[in-house]
C-alpha cells in the first residue's frame, strides 16, 4: 500500500458574503496517495477548486482535518502555508499565470532560485517538450505552450504533488492533448502525486483514480482498471 | 450612505469609482491644491503688500524725490517748489543724533526729523499709533516711531537723553508714530532694522533750527512730483540748486532705503510665483494622466460594453472629464483654502518685519479665478491622453481581453553581471524599460520633489555663506564711529585715546553717482587707507586683497549693472564737497553681497575732492571687558553721529531672516513631501494594480510577502536613486532661478548649496517614499490570491 500523501476527514469549507453562506465543501473525506494521478470531476461550484486550493496551501478550511503527511494545513499561518507552497507544491492554472516579463527559462528559473534541490530549467523545459522555445516571452507563444511552460515551472523544483486547475480548460483538444502528455510524463518519470481538477469527463480515462464531486462532497471515487493515454481520449 | 438617487447611470460609476480611488484621488487633489496654495500665497502676499503700500504711500503723502544738503538757505524752498514737475516741495531738517537711555549701556542712533510748525506735514506725513505730534517750538517734546518705543518698553511721557549738536538735552515722548518713509527702518550702515538700537525721532522745526543752528535754513527737502513729471529732469534740476549749498545729490523712490526694501521683497514674491506653482502643475497633470490611463485600461470591457449599448464617444470624454473635473476642484478648493491662509500669515509676517499702520489683505477674484483655470488647464491636459485612448477603443475590441504585454530583453542582458541578476531583479528591469514614460515620468516626479527641498533649503546655505563673507572676511570690525562732519585725520588718535580701544581705523564717505554711458547708480563712495585689517576688500575668490594705489574697486553686483570689467573707465560725479566729473579706471572688481560697493585709496579720494586728510568715521576693535567705559565715553563724545555695532548687526540679520525664511521653508518642505509621496502612492498603486496577478501567482509558487513586496520596491528605488541626481540638477537650477531673482542692488545672494543640503533634500524624498510604499506594502498582505489566479487576463 502506498504511503498517503493527504488525508482530508470532515474537510468543511464556508464562504460567508452578507447574509449568504455558501457551503464550499461539506464534510468530505479523501485520501491522495504517493505517485497517483487522481482526476476530480464535477460541474461548477461543486467543491473541486476549493479543495485543491486547501490541498495546495492557498486557502484554509473552516473546519475538519486536512494533513499532509504529518503536517497539519488547518493550524498553518500564512507564513507556515507559503512555506508548504514553496516546499512541496506544484501549480497549473487554467489561465498559466506566467510572469510576461520572464521569458519561459526564467519563469522556470524563478522557481528554481528558491528551491532545494531543483533540475535545471532547461531539463524542465525539455520535459514538456519546450527547449526550443526556452527564450521567447510569454506573449510570443501559444496557450498550448504557454500552459507547458507553467507546467515546467511546477515541476521544476520536484515537489511532492503537483495540483492543476482546469489545465486544459483554455485550450482546444489537439493542444490539450500536448499538455496532458506532459503531465503524465512527469507523473511517471518523477512520480509526483498529481491531482487534476477538470469539468471534462473524458480526462478521467488517463487517470489511476477519479472522484465526482456534487454539493461539496465526493459522491463517487472509481479506480481505472486500464488507463488511457492522453492521446487516446477524445473531447 | 452616499445617496445616489436621481443620479444618472454613468455618474452613479463615477461615484462609486471615485469612492473606490479616493487615497489616489486625494493624493493627485493634493498636489494640485500645493500648486494652486503657493500661487495664491505668493500673489495673494504681493498684492495684500503692494496695495497695503500704495494706499500708505497715498494717504500719508509719501514723496517721489529726496535731496539733502549741508544747509540751504529757507527761500530755495520755494524755488525747487517752482521747478517744472513738481507738485510739492517741503524742506525740513534730519539730523543724527547719539541717544542715551536709562538702563540701556550701549549708545542709540537717531535720526532726527523735524514738522514743520505752522500746520501738519505735507509729505511723509507720520501716522500717529499714540499720543500726539510735538508742538511748535516746543523745545523738549520728541515723537518716536513706534518700533523703538516697542522695543524699550517706552511710554507717553517717558524721557531719554539726547546729544543734539554737542550738548545732551532731556526729550520727553509725546507720540508713537509710523511713517511711510520708514516702513523698513535701518540705521546707517546697517543691513537689517534693529529697533533697539535705531530711533526715528520728529522734533518741532524750530526747535532743530536752533539747536542745530540752522535758523531760517533746512538741510533736507522731499518733493512731490506732477503725474507725468519726469524725475530724472527734476533730480538734475534741484542738484543744480543746492549744488552751492553741499547738496548730496537728489535721488527718487528707487533709491530711497524704506521703498527700495519693500521692493526687493515684492520682487522675491512674484519670482516665487513664478517658479514654484509650475513644478506642481507638471507633476499633477502628470499623475492625472498615469491614473487615469490605468483607471481606463482596467474599464476596457466596461467601456466596450457601455459603447455597445450605443453611448457616444462625447458621453464616455465627458464621464472621465467629469471625474478629472471632481479631483481637480477637490484640489482647487484644498488650495484656495491653504493660499489664502498661508498668505494671510505671510503678510501678517510682512506687517511685523515692515512698519504699517494697517494692513490690507488683497483677495481679488481675479487670482482665484486664474489659479483655478491654469489647474484646471494643466488637469485636463494631463487627462486628454488617457481619455483618448478610451475613445479610440473600438467597442469589439474593447470587449476582448486586451493582448499580453510584450516585453523585450534588456540591453545588455547577455553580460556576466546581468547573468548575477535573480528573476525577481530582472521582472522589475523589465517593466522599467517596457513602461518607460512612466518610469521617466515617476522618477521626474520625484526629481522635482528633490528640486523643490533644495530651493526651499538652500537659503540658509546661502545667507550663512553671505554672513561668512561679510562680517568674518570683510567687516570684521567690532563698531564703526560715523561723525557729524568731515573731521581731520588727527581724530583717529583721540578715538584710540578711547577706554579699550584696541585699533583704529578711519575711513572717508561721500555721495557719488558712477555711471556707464546711460546706466548710472548712485552710492556712496568709500576711501580707506591702504593698510587695513579690521575691514578688508575681498576679490571675487574671497582672497583679501589691497586697496590699488589708483582706480577704484568696484563689487561684483555693480559691474554687472554698469556693464564693465577690470581696466574699463566709468565716470564718477561726486555729489558732495567740490562736484564734477571725472574719469576714473576699474582697477579690480570685488565680492560684496552687500549694497552697491565703490572703493579707493583714502589719500586718492582726499586728493580727488582736492580736500585736505579728513575721515567721515572709524572701524574700531575694542576690548569688549571695557564696553560700558567706551559707550560713556562715546555718549558723551559730541562729534559721533551715529554708532553700528557688528555684532548687533550680525544677530538682527541672522534673527531676521530664521524668521523670514522658517515660515517659507516649512510651507516648501510640507509642499515638497506632499509632491514626493503623491508621485510615489500613485505609482505604487498603479502597479500593483497592473500586476496584481503576477504577484500573486509568485505568492502562490511560494514566495513570501516580503519577497514580492520586493518587485515592487526594487522599481521603486531604482527610480528613487536614478531621481536624485536629476533632482539636484533641478534644485540646483531652481535655485539659481531664485537667486536671480533675489539680488537687487540692496544685496545679493550668494549661489551657494552645501553638499549637506542636497543630502537632506534626498533624505527627505525617500523618507516620503519609503512611507508612501509601506502604505502600498499592506496592500500586497490583502491581494486574493484564488481569485486572481481565477481571472483571465
Amino acid at each position: 500500500m502506498a504511503e498517503v500523501v493527504f488525508q482530508a476527514r470532515g474537510l468543511t469549507k464556508v464562504y460567508r458574503t452578507g447574509a449568504v453562506e455558501v457551503r464550499a465543501l461539506d464534510g468530505l473525506d479523501l485520501d491522495l496517495f504517493a505517485g497517483e494521478l487522481v482526476v476530480l470531476l464535477g460541474p461548477s461550484g461543486s467543491g473541486k477548486s476549493t479543495l485543491l486550493n486547501i490541498l495546495g496551501g492557498l486557502d484554509r478550511a473552516t473546519d475538519g482535518l486536512c494533513r499532509f503527511r504529518d503536517i497539519d494545513l488547518v493550524r498553518l499561518d500564512d507564513r507556515g502555508l507559503t512555506e508548504f507552497r514553496r516546499r512541496y507544491v506544484g501549480f497549473v492554472f487554467q489561465f498559466y499565470n506566467l510572469i510576461p516579463s520572464l521569458t519561459a527559462r526564467e519563469n522556470v528559473a524563478l522557481v528554481t532560485e528558491i528551491s532545494e534541490h531543483p533540475m535545471r530549467p532547461e531539463e524542465a523545459l525539455d520535459l514538456v517538450g519546450l527547449s526550443a522555445r526556452a527564450d521567447h516571452f510569454p506573449a510570443e507563444l501559444s496557450g498550448g505552450e504557454q500552459q507547458r511552460v507553467a507546467i515546467a515551472r511546477a515541476i521544476a523544483k520536484r515537489p511532492d504533488v503537483l495540483l492543476c486547475d482546469e489545465p486544459t480548460g483554455a485550450l482546444d483538444s489537439h493542444t490539450g492533448i500536448r499538455v496532458l502528455e506532459a503531465i503524465t510524463a512527469v507523473n511517471r518519470e518523477l512520480g509526483t502525486t498529481t491531482a487534476i481538477i477538470t469539468h471534462n469527463a473524458a480526462i478521467k480515462d488517463i487517470a489511476h483514480r477519479f472522484c465526482r464531486f456534487a454539493d461539496g462532497r465526493i459522491v463517487e471515487t472509481t479506480s481505472n482498471q486500464k488507463r488511457l493515454a492522453p492521446a487516446e481520449v477524445s473531447w | 450612505m452616499l445617496s445616489l438617487h436621481g443620479l444618472r447611470a454613468l455618474d452613479r460609476k463615477l461615484v462609486r469609482d471615485l469612492v473606490r480611488i479616493w487615497p489616489q484621488a486625494l493624493a493627485i487633489a493634493l498636489v494640485l491644491a500645493s500648486g494652486v496654495a503657493t500661487l495664491i500665497l505668493a500673489i495673494g502676499a504681493y498684492r495684500s503688500l503692494e496695495e497695503t503700500r500704495r494706499l500708505y504711500y497715498a494717504e500719508y503723502g509719501f514723496a517721489d524725490v529726496f535731496a539733502s544738503a549741508t544747509r540751504a538757505p529757507a527761500a530755495l524752498e520755494s524755488r525747487i517748489a517752482e521747478l517744472p514737475g513738481v507738485a510739492i516741495a517741503e524742506a525740513r531738517i534730519t539730523r543724527h543724533a547719539i541717544l542715551d537711555l536709562e538702563g540701556v549701556t550701549e549708545p542709540v542712533t537717531g535720526l532726527l526729523q523735524s514738522l514743520p510748525d505752522r500746520a501738519r506735514p505735507l509729505l511723509n506725513r507720520p501716522h500717529i499709533r499714540l499720543g500726539r505730534l510735538p508742538e511748535a517750538g516746543a523745545i523738549s517734546e520728541v515723537a518716536v516711531n513706534v518700533a523703538f518705543a516697542d522695543a524699550h518698553g517706552l511710554r507717553i511721557g517717558d524721557g531719554f537723553d539726547a546729544i543734539l549738536n554737542g550738548k545732551k538735552r532731556r526729550l520727553t515722548i509725546v507720540g508713537a508714530v509710523l511713517s511711510p518713509e520708514h516702513i523698513y527702518a535701518i540705521g546707517p550702515g546697517d543691513l537689517m532694522p534693529d529697533y533697539r538700537r535705531f530711533a526715528i525721532l520728529w522734533m518741532s522745526r524750530t526747535t532743530l533750527e536752533s539747536v542745530f543752528d540752522l535758523d531760517g535754513a533746512f538741510d533736507a527737502v522731499s518733493l512731490k512730483l506732477e503725474p507725468g513729471a519726469r524725475e530724472a529732469e527734476v533730480i538734475a534740476r534741484v542738484d543744480q540748486l543746492l549744488s552751492r549749498y553741499g547738496g548730496t545729490g537728489a535721488y527718487g523712490r528707487a533709491d530711497q532705503i524704506s521703498h527700495a526694501f519693500l521692493d526687493a521683497e515684492l520682487k522675491q514674491l512674484a519670482a516665487l510665483a513664478r517658479i514654484i506653482p509650475p513644478v506642481f502643475l507638471l507633476v499633477s497633470a502628470f499623475l492625472l494622466n498615469m491614473t487615469l490611463l490605468r483607471l481606463i485600461a482596467l474599464e476596457r470591457e466596461q467601456i466596450g460594453l457601455i459603447k455597445a449599448l450605443g453611448y457616444a464617444n462625447a458621453a464616455i470624454a465627458a464621464h472621465y472629464l467629469k471625474l478629472v473635473g471632481v479631483i481637480t476642484v477637490v484640489g482647487i478648493a484644498i488650495g484656495f483654502a491653504l493660499g489664502t491662509l498661508f498668505g494671510q500669515s505671510l503678510t501678517r509676517l510682512y506687517g511685523k518685519f515692515f512698519q504699517f499702520p494697517f494692513l490690507v489683505f488683497e483677495h481679488d477674484g481675479d487670482l482665484y479665478v486664474v489659479a483655478a483655470t491654469l489647474t484646471l488647464a494643466a488637469a485636463v491636459a494631463g487627462a486628454l491622453r488617457a481619455i483618448s485612448t478610451a475613445l479610440a477603443l473600438p467597442p469589439a475590441v474593447a470587449m476582448s481581453p486586451p493582448a499580453p504585454q510584450r516585453y523585450a530583453h534588456l540591453p545588455g542582458e547577455a553580460s556576466a553581471l546581468a547573468a548575477h541578476l535573480s528573476q525577481m531583479t530582472v521582472m522589475s528591469l523589465r517593466n522599467m524599460v517596457r513602461f518607460p514614460m512612466r518610469s521617466a515620468m515617476t522618477g521626474l516626479g520625484l526629481s522635482l520633489s528633490v528640486g523643490l527641498l533644495i530651493v526651499s533649503l538652500f537659503a540658509f546655505d546661502a545667507v550663512e555663506a553671505m554672513i561668512d563673507a561679510t562680517f568674518f572676511g570683510s567687516q570684521r570690525q567690532d563698531a564703526t564711529l560715523n561723525f557729524r562732519d568731515e573731521q581731520p585725520v588727527r581724530i583717529t588718535t583721540d578715538v584710540s585715546h578711547l577706554p579699550g580701544v584696541l585699533r583704529v581705523e578711519p575711513f572717508r564717505h561721500v555721495a557719488a553717482r558712477i555711471r556707464n554711458g546711460q546706466i548710472s547708480r548712485r552710492l556712496t563712495l568709500t576711501g580707506r587707507p591702504d593698510d587695513t585689517l579690521l575691514t578688508r576688500q575681498l576679490d571675487l575668490a574671497l582672497a583679501p586683497v589691497a586697496v590699488p594705489e589708483t582706480g577704484i574697486l568696484i563689487n561684483r553686483r555693480l559691474a554687472e549693472v554698469l556693464g564693465v570689467e577690470r581696466g574699463s573707465l566709468v565716470e564718477l560725479d561726486i555729489l558732495d564737497g567740490r562736484r564734477g566729473t571725472r574719469m576714473v579706471r576699474i582697477s579690480d572688481i570685488i565680492e560684496s553681497y552687500i549694497g552697491l560697493v565703490a572703493l579707493m585709496r583714502m589719500d586718492q579720494l582726499n586728493r580727488l575732492l582736492e580736500e585736505g586728510p579728513v575721515v567721515s568715521g572709524v572701524h574700531i576693535a575694542y576690548d569688549r571687558d571695557r564696553e560700558a567705559a567706551l559707550f560713556r565715553a562715546i555718549k558723551a563724545t559730541p562729534r559721533i553721529a551715529s554708532i553700528e555695532q557688528q555684532r548687533h548687526a550680525l544677530s538682527r540679520f541672522r534673527a531676521t531672516l530664521a524668521e523670514n525664511i522658517d515660515m517659507m521653508t516649512s510651507i516648501y518642505i510640507g509642499l515638497a513631501v506632499v509632491v514626493a509621496f503623491g508621485v510615489v502612492y500613485n505609482s505604487t498603486r498603479i502597479q500593483l494594480s497592473e500586476r496584481a496577478r503576477d504577484l500573486a501567482s509568485l505568492r502562490v509558487l511560494g514566495f513570501h510577502r516580503r519577497e514580492v513586496s520586493r518587485v515592487l520596491f526594487t522599481e521603486l528605488t531604482l527610480l528613487a536613486l536614478i531621481a536624485q541626481p536629476l533632482g539636484w540638477i533641478i534644485g540646483h537650477w531652481l535655485a539659481w532661478l531664485t537667486i536671480q531673482s533675489f539680488s537687487s542692488d540692496l544685496y545679493t545672494t550668494p549661489f551657494v548649496i552645501n553638499t549637506a543640503t542636497y543630502a537632506k533634500a534626498s533624505l527627505v524624498t525617500i523618507a516620503a517614499t519609503v512611507a508612501s510604499a509601506l502604505t502600498v506594502h499592506q496592500r500586497i498582505a490583502a491581494l486574493d490570491l484564488v481569485a486572481v489566479l481565477k481571472t483571465r487576463e
